[in-house]
């Protein structure tokens, strides 16, 4: 067990190699209520988040969810999060590590009228995740729910609300389903997939997966001194539709371009280049790296690595340090690995 | 041949004259989770006791590997090299690490498996 933000979490129920292996060929199931979920209600509550989020939710309606970014005012990236439309409401998931932070943040900064509710503790979230992850949900009816939409529904019997969502690059769903209920789904999925090859899976595998589908994670791979075009999400900035907080910021860095990138390196097996190793290109040093694993799936290591604007391409080697000597490394397209999921790691992009 | 012997960093050994075999426990490897590489000397190189003569990569850190005693490496294990995942599915068997030929005497501070055990669970 870990901790993760104040949560003990498993690195891995068996073994990080078979539960990754097993998310990307059949599906897994990973407990990930540490995510912090708030409930925001009010009348004012959509023009609140609009005003503090860099996404449009005008472009999404009730029902579905979608990927955001909580700035401050230069533009350093607060979190990301994912805000869902529901019936009464909204409902933000955040990270773990920044919860406290971010309710302290949205607290600060909403009108009279809206409220913001901690509902981490009540609700836990689950995910399961994989290709055949539809197929072997203990539900009826989800074949038509479309990748970034959720709605209400029975697991397993139990109530919850279930979402075409996830961390993986997979298909899958996560499921906000009720604390003391959360038990008896668990059990069911299992049961319905064990037999199928469906494995729990921790913390490694989960990391592993997100990192082979670029899916950014925050605290590594960005912060606060990251923006989002530096971390190559500025498909999730709309600037056209009006300000919120970072705009302005925002809307310079963009003018003038940002001054770093997110590129993806690939190493010979063995080489594992870790978060902050050093990287360099023609004997000068341009960044670091900001995430990096072995991938069981591929076969070899990589990493996601933080460097100054268009110093590498793709196809160009560059120098990584790896257990204090320098290797050589690939530069790849990102994702490294495209999975199920029924868009690419950044819907609606535009 | 005597019990298997075991260092506080989590290595074992065990020692038929001045044949040492050398490997990392079953709880090095569970707190290590799963190996993915392991960088090893080459035979013929002498080692001194302490000394950090390879690297066990895992998914989650690398770490040093330590001589237990002062020996020259007679052989490593082929086989790890195309599976590394012996360390952590057969960590007292086909997951051995290293051979030596023992060059002085054994250290006075190296645990037998009751000792080793004890001092493991004030560590989980």
């Amino acid at each position: 067990m870990v901790d993760f933000g104040g949560w003990e979490l498993p690195q891995q129920y068996t073994s990080i190699r078979d539960e990754h292996i097993a998310v990307r060929k059949v599906a897994g199931l990973f407990d990930i209520s540490h995510m912090g979920r708030f409930k925001v209600t009010g009348e004012a509550g959509l023009g609140f988040l609009q005003s503090l989020l860099t996404n449009d939710l005008s472009r999404i309606g009730r029902g579905r969810a979608q990927y955001n970014l909580m700035c401050d005012e230069q533009g350093g990236i607060l979190d990301d999060l994912v805000v869902y439309w529901g019936d009464d409401g909204f409902f933000v998931v955040v990270n773990a590590s920044n919860r406290e932070r971010d309710l302290a943040w949205m607290r600060s900064h909403a009108p009279s009228g809206v409220d913001i509710e901690d509902r981490t503790f009540e609700l836990a979230l689950i995910a399961f995740q994989g290709p055949k992850a539809e197929e072997l949900m203990p539900a009826k009816g989800l074949a038509d729910l479309q990748y970034f939409g959720f709605r209400p529904g029975q697991v397993a019997g139990v109530t919850a609300l279930v979402s075409r969502t996830g961390y993986t690059g997979e298909d899958g769903f996560e499921i906000f389903v009720a604390a003391d209920r959360v038990g008896e789904v668990w059990d069911a999925i299992l049961a319905k997939g064990t037999a199928h090859g469906v494995l729990p899976a921790g913390l490694g595998a989960r990391d592993a997966t997100r990192l082979e589908a670029a899916l950014r994670l925050y605290g590594n791979d960005m912060d606060d001194t990251v923006n989002p075009y530096e971390a190559g999400l500025g498909w999730t900035v709309r600037l056209d539709k009006g300000d919120f907080v970072g705009s302005a910021a925002l809307a310079r860095i963009k003018r003038e371009g940002p001054k770093r990138n997110l590129v993806g390196l690939k190493t010979a097996p063995g080489d594992i280049a870790r978060h902050g190793a050093a990287v360099r290109f023609q004997d000068r040093s341009i960044g670091s790296v900001t995430s990096g694993t072995h991938s069981f799936f591929l076969g070899y290591p990589i990493a996601l690595a933080l460097v100054e604007v268009a110093s590498l391409r793709v196809g160009e080697t560059a120098g990584v340090e790896v257990r204090g000597r320098q290797a050589s490394a690939e530069v790849v397209q990102l994702p490294f690995y495209r999975g199920s999921a029924r868009s690419a790691a950044a819907p609606a992009k535009s | 041949m005597a019990g298997r012997l075991y260092t506080k960093s989590h290595e074992w050994l065990t020692v038929e004259g001045k044949n040492v075999t050398v490997g990392i426990t079953d709880f090095a490897q569970a707190q290590l989770g799963d190996v993915v590489f392991l960088e090893l000397p080459n035979p013929g190189r002498k080692l001194d006791v302490g000394e950090s003569f390879g690297v066990v990569e895992s998914v989650k850190a690398a770490s040093d590997l330590y001589a237990p005693v002062s020996g020259r490496v007679t052989a490593t294990n082929d086989q790890l090299a195309a599976k590394p995942e012996l360390i952590n599915s057969d960590p007292y068997g086909d997951g051995w690490i290293l051979k030596l030929e023992l060059t002085g005497a054994l250290p006075t501070d190296l645990m037998d498996e009751a000792a080793y055990k004890k001092s493991t669970e004030s560590q989980a």
